[in-house]
Parts: C-alpha cells; structure tokens; sequence
C-alpha cells in the first residue's frame, strides 16, 4: 500500500489508518476517510460555521445526532430544566432535523451517553474511523476502531467533507500480562496505567491494549480502559478484535447482518496486527501487581492503590512535581502522608462514559445489595438499554434500599453540564474519568475510581478498600449473564 | 484566519501544571454564543472567586500582566476535553500564543484552527523562562520563521509540528484545501462501497 509509513509488519493501528487514506500529501499528512461521526449538544459551534458558508452534510448516512451532555435524568420533560440548557437540547434537534440527521433523542428507547450508546446499537465496529467532538471517543476502539475526538472546527470539516488531515501518530503499545486479583477491574487497570506514564504519558501516540489481562476483559471492560486512554494523552487507544468482538456484535440494531455480518468479520478479524510489527514504544504491566486505585489529586496520574497515602511534596526531589503535589492537595483537602483510607466522602457518583455499563452497575450492586450508605449519592446508567436491564435485573431496588438515587441516562455529574453538581467544597467517590479542579461542579472534589470501589466508599462513608467487602459475593459481579 | 510570523508582546508567566481545558473554559459558561465573546471566562475559576472578586495572586489579575498575548506555563497544558472553547476563550482574551513543555493533542489541534500557536519547549526553558519573565519587562518575541523565543537574555528554541508551522505561517483554513480534493473523496467513496458493502447501517429503527 502506498500509503504506508514504511514497508514491513503493520499493527493494527495502521492496517485501518491506511484503508481509510483518500490522499497523502508530501509533508506527510493524509486526508483520512471517516467512518462514523456522532454529534451531541456541543456541536452547535461547527453547525454555526456550516451555517456561514451554507453549506451541507456529505454524508447524512454516516453521521448521528446523540442527546447526552445536557440531558437532565430526573425529569425528561424539556419544560421543566433550566431553559438555557433546554436551549442547548432544543438547539441540536433543530440542527439534526436541519441536515436530516438520525438523532437519539431523550424520548428514544435508545437514548445513552454516546460511548454506550455506539456500541450497543452496533454503530461502532471494527476497523471503523469514528470521531466525534468528545475527548472520550477513544472508548469505541474497543472494537478495534481508530476512534478519536477532536474540537469544533474539526467537526464542520469531517460534517462537509467525510473527512480529515491527520499526521500519522507514533504507535504505543500497553501489555497486561497476568490475571487480575478479585475486586481489580478495567478501571483500576486504566489508572494504573496513567498513574506509571503520566497524564501526558501517550501524548502524541496511538495506544493498542494487548495481554492476556485485557483479551480476558469482558467488552465492557476493554470499553473502560480505551475510554481513559486520553487521560494518559492518548490520541486513540484500541483492542484488536476478537471473537469476543463479534459475539457482542451480532444482532446489534445497527450492524451489519446475515451474510454481509459474516464478509465484515473476516474483514474485521484480518486487521489484527502483525507479529512482528514494531511499535514506538512499549510499556508492560503485570496484572497480578494491579490494586483496587483511587486518585488524591486533581489529574487522574495523581493516583495510587488504596493501600497507600497520599504523597508529600517535601520529600520529592522534583521541584515542578512537588509544586504540582502541593497545589492538588491543598485544592483536595488532604494532608501529606494522609493514609487514602481516612479521607472523608460526602457523596458518590456511579456513571458516566467510563463506568456506567450494565458489568458496572453489577459491581456496585454486588458490593451494595443489603446494605446502606451512609451519604448521599446518584447512579446514573449509560443508557435507556442499560436501565432497562438493570432494572429487570433488579439491580436498581438495591442502589435505591440503600439510600441512593436511581435516575436516567446521560453524562450528568461526570461534567455536570445538566446541573447535577457537587457542591463547593464536597468530596465525592466517583466512577468518572476526571479528577481536574471544579470538573463536577465550582470547588467539587473528585475522587476516581471503579464502581465497586464506589459503592464501598458509599457504604463507609469514606475511602475503603472494597475488597473485604466483597468477599462471599463475588457471583454479583455476573449475575443475569 | 490571521497570518503568524513574529509576534512581539508581553508574556505572562503562570507556573502552573496541567492546566486542563476545563479550568480554561468551566463547562457552565458552554451554553453561551460565541457571538458573545468567551474572553471573560477564561480561567475563570483561577481569576475570580466564588463571589466573582479577583483572586490578587493570579497572574492574570495583576496590572503588570494586562494586555499580554503570550502565556507562559508548565506541562500538560490543555489536557482534558475537547472543547474548542477552550481555545476561544484564550483567543477572545488576547492571547495568541502559549509556551509550555508540554499540550494535550486535541488542544494543539484547535489552537492552530483558530491561529493560536503552541509553542513547544524543553522543561528546563520553560522554568528558564517563567522566571525570566518574573525578573524582566515581561516582554518577549516569538518567530514562528526560526523558531525561537526571545525575552530578557534568553533565546530559546521551540517545536511545533512542521505541517502546522506552515498552516500558522500562512493563515490556511483545512476546509478550502480539502474542497480542492473533492474528486479524491468522490473515487474513495465508490471504491469503498464496493469493498465495504457493510459500511452504511441499513437498519434504521425508529
């Protein structure tokens, strides 16, 4: 292929990378075809800049309309919110109807965040370039998708051309070897990731998830790890595809069916990376060392096993870490050599893109079923399919006999855009994908972590390691499988 | 968009890591029109406080720094989501370059976009430079041509991508080069609906 970085074994990354060059230029930029481009509220920007050369969407057929950011999930009646976030909802359909766009609305049996909603209708598929206006598209390389997010000029490019200049990245590859310990999930698998290489650890990489730690995620758990990849930097991080892959394919609304089903996975399962094919760089984990995580600080690298205490600056010998450390545990209200397990919660958060599919309500279920927490707390599933679910499962009496509030699908406190917030000064115990300063709300404090961990955190009413508490219940963790 | 050669302005120091873009635009000023201008709320969560009173000690607020075009800061600049108005709110403010060691790709991506260079430096010059800034007029000049920063008795070489570089150095927008690649696009589209009869969902559910 003439596309080609160099001749010789390609991995995964760049088998599609190359499939979907429309043309290179000299300085080495290439004009990439995109597969699938989801928009939610945001994309008001890149509609405006449509607007402004009149111009239309080449392709209706490849494009999706998803109402998540700003959806409220106590009420699903537009009247009710405050107008100016009804506007940003109202200000999509308009769009949306505008181009002829296929849009999951709040009304939509389908309605979820969009990096759950993708999966589960089958939208998202191997071997696909998916971009969308969100940092945390990453998450459907799952599947064995190049899948990024990009900014809203970006947007109103790939809405009038179907495509985008991109530089091919450096390749990373990120290997888990081992088995993963009860009570160690994908999650805690991410931030031990983040916490070794840094926030800006992949930046300017493309991240492929290889080991036997992560063909044995389940394709849910494999969606939490890439959803984090841009919080090590990643530009995209992906799963080769497996028969896991197509097993969880097969039937979905969306995806191909019958024979063409059958043409696209040989298709699919041929994308995997050669052997021998070289990457930039390399980074192995054994799965067997990897604690339950949570973060102390106000970047998801400031992480650490649960065991553990937060850090002192005083000790460290760089001095721009040690600024940094400082400044995070003066914002987050802990002291220097605070053991983690003594840090108050005043509430918890289970949802968000990163931890809001049905394994993970599961999990938090298993932990909570019969038990109460002792502060306030929302659990929001990722979609309309995931309640139902939970719901037949009976997963949802458990979370609300424990004192917490069950509510409807969208990215809620994560980014608290809708108005689920956290108030000034509060601690919340969160199964989200950002710990930065005021992300959930003005003066909010944020600590991540899996929802396992969360519920546990919930139940004490600080810090726990969940792992005591999950002893005897481990059958949870699958139930309705 | 503007062309970017040389640009001599004042440069505010803010030593300060992993400034994520939503500290540099807080989520709850989105819903608003660029039209509007999103220059006020730029960090607003550093520069005012919860009852919206300047914080004294942020660069930002201090007289010295005002009307600077150059931000100065430490790595990891521009991490986090992908809001492009993040970049507006730098841009709406004034600013039209920022240094730093490091800057999350989706953020370096927009900046260019939008005109607004990120400069790339080594961490050493960076600190080099954060506390020359301190210690000087403040003032500094970055040349997009050579690649170098000047302030007080420092020259300091920086990185960007070269594709970029030229995109800076001559104001192009992606979407006119792209349109003169319309035939390029038409041909990939027929070739691959034959060798991707799946591409398209065919199942529409209401």
């Amino acid at each position: 292929m003439v596309h080609s970085a160099e001749a010789g074994p390609r991995t995964l990354f760049d088998k599609i990378f190359d499939q979907h060059v429309v043309t290179a230029r000299e300085d080495g930029q290439c004009l990439l075809f995109i597969d699938r481009h989801l928009l939610h509220e945001g994309s008001f920007h890149a509609f405006d800049k449509l607007k402004a050369r009149n111009a239309s969407v080449l392709r209706p057929d490849l494009t999706f309309g998803i109402e998540d950011h700003y959806v409220p999930t106590r009420t699903r009646d537009l009247a009710a919110i405050d107008p100016a976030i009804a506007h940003m909802i109202r200000q999509l359909r308009d769009n949306t109807t505008r181009h002829g766009l296929r849009l999951f609305g709040l009304s939509d049996p389908a309605q979820g965040i969009v990096h759950v909603l993708g999966p589960e209708q089958g939208l998202t598929l191997p071997g696909l370039t998916i971009v969308c206006g969100d940092s945390h598209t990453a998450t459907h390389g799952a599947f064995g998708a190049i899948a990024f997010g990009i900014g809203a000029s970006e947007v109103a490019h790939v809405l009038m051309t179907q495509t985008l200049w991109q530089k091919r990245p450096k390749r990373m590859r990120i290997r888990v070897e081992g088995r993963l310990g009860p009570g160690v999930f994908a999650k805690d698998m991410a931030l031990s990731i983040i916490a070794m290489i840094g926030a800006d650890g992949a930046a300017g990489h493309a991240i492929e998830y290889a080991g036997s730690a992560v063909r044995a995620l389940s394709m849910e758990g494999r969606l939490t790890l890439c959803n984090l990849s841009i919080e090590a930097g990643g530009r995209c991080g992906m799963v080769a595809p497996d028969e896991m892959t197509l097993a969880y394919l097969r039937e979905r609304p969306y995806a191909p069916s019958g024979t063409d089903f059958e043409r696209a996975a040989d298709h699919w399962l041929a994308l995997r990376g050669e052997p021998d094919a070289a990457f930039d760089r390399e980074v192995v984990l054994d799965a067997a060392e990897i604690a339950p995580i949570v973060t102390w600080g106000i970047s998801p690298e400031d992480a650490a096993p649960i065991t553990a205490s937060a850090p002192d600056p005083d000790r460290m010998t760089d001095h721009a870490r040690a600024a940094h450390v400082r400044e995070a545990l003066d914002y987050m209200g802990i002291r220097p050599g605070q053991p983690l397990t003594e840090i108050a919660i005043d509430r918890v958060f289970i949802g968000s893109c990163t931890n809001s599919r049905i394994e993970d309500l599961r999990a938090a279920a298993a932990i909570l079923a019969g038990r109460r927490a002792r502060v306030p707390g929302l659990v929001s599933p990722g979609s309309a399919v995931v309640k139902r679910q939970a719901e037949e499962e009976g997963l949802h009496r458990i979370f609300t006999e424990a004192g917490l509030d069950w509510v409807d699908a969208g990215c809620s406190m994560c980014v608290g855009m809708n108005g689920d917030l956290v108030p000034p000064g509060e601690r919340c115990a969160s199964t989200t994908n950002r710990n930065f300063r005021g992300r959930q709300g003005p003066g909010s404090r944020t600590h991540l972590m899996s929802p396992a961990m969360a519920a546990a955190a919930a139940i004490t009413g600080h810090l726990t390691d969940m792992r005591p508490l999950l002893q005897g219940r481990e059958s949870g963790l699958t139930k309705g499988r | 968009m503007d062309v970017f050669k040389v640009l001599d302005a004042l440069a505010c120091p803010l030593p300060l890591s992993g400034i994520d873009t939503d500290q540099l635009i807080p989520a709850r000023f989105m819903k608003r029109s660029r039209a509007d201008g999103y220059g006020n709320f730029l960090l607003y969560d550093l520069r005012f406080d919860e009852n919206g009173q300047r914080h004294p000690d942020c660069p930002l607020n201090a007289p010295r720094w005002q009307g600077a075009k150059i931000l100065v800061t430490r790595r990891n600049f521009g991490s986090g989501s992908s809001r492009e108005a993040a970049v507006y709110a730098l841009a709406d403010y004034g600013f039209t370059c920022v240094i730093a060691p490091s800057f999350g790709d989706i953020f370096a991506s927009n900046a260019v976009n939008n005109g607004l260079l990120p400069a790339t430096v080594s961490e050493e010059d960076a600190e080099a430079l954060l506390a020359a800034l301190e210690s000087s007029d403040g003032s500094a000049r970055v040349d997009l041509e050579t690649c170098e920063i000047r302030a007080a008795n420092l020259v300091i070489p920086f990185r960007i991508d070269p594709v970029w570089r030229t995109k800076l150095l001559n104001g192009w927008d992606d979407i006119d080069l792209t349109l003169s690649h319309s035939a390029a696009i038409e041909a990939f589209q027929v070739n691959d609906a034959k060798t991707r009869p799946w591409l398209v969902p065919k199942s529409r559910p209401a």
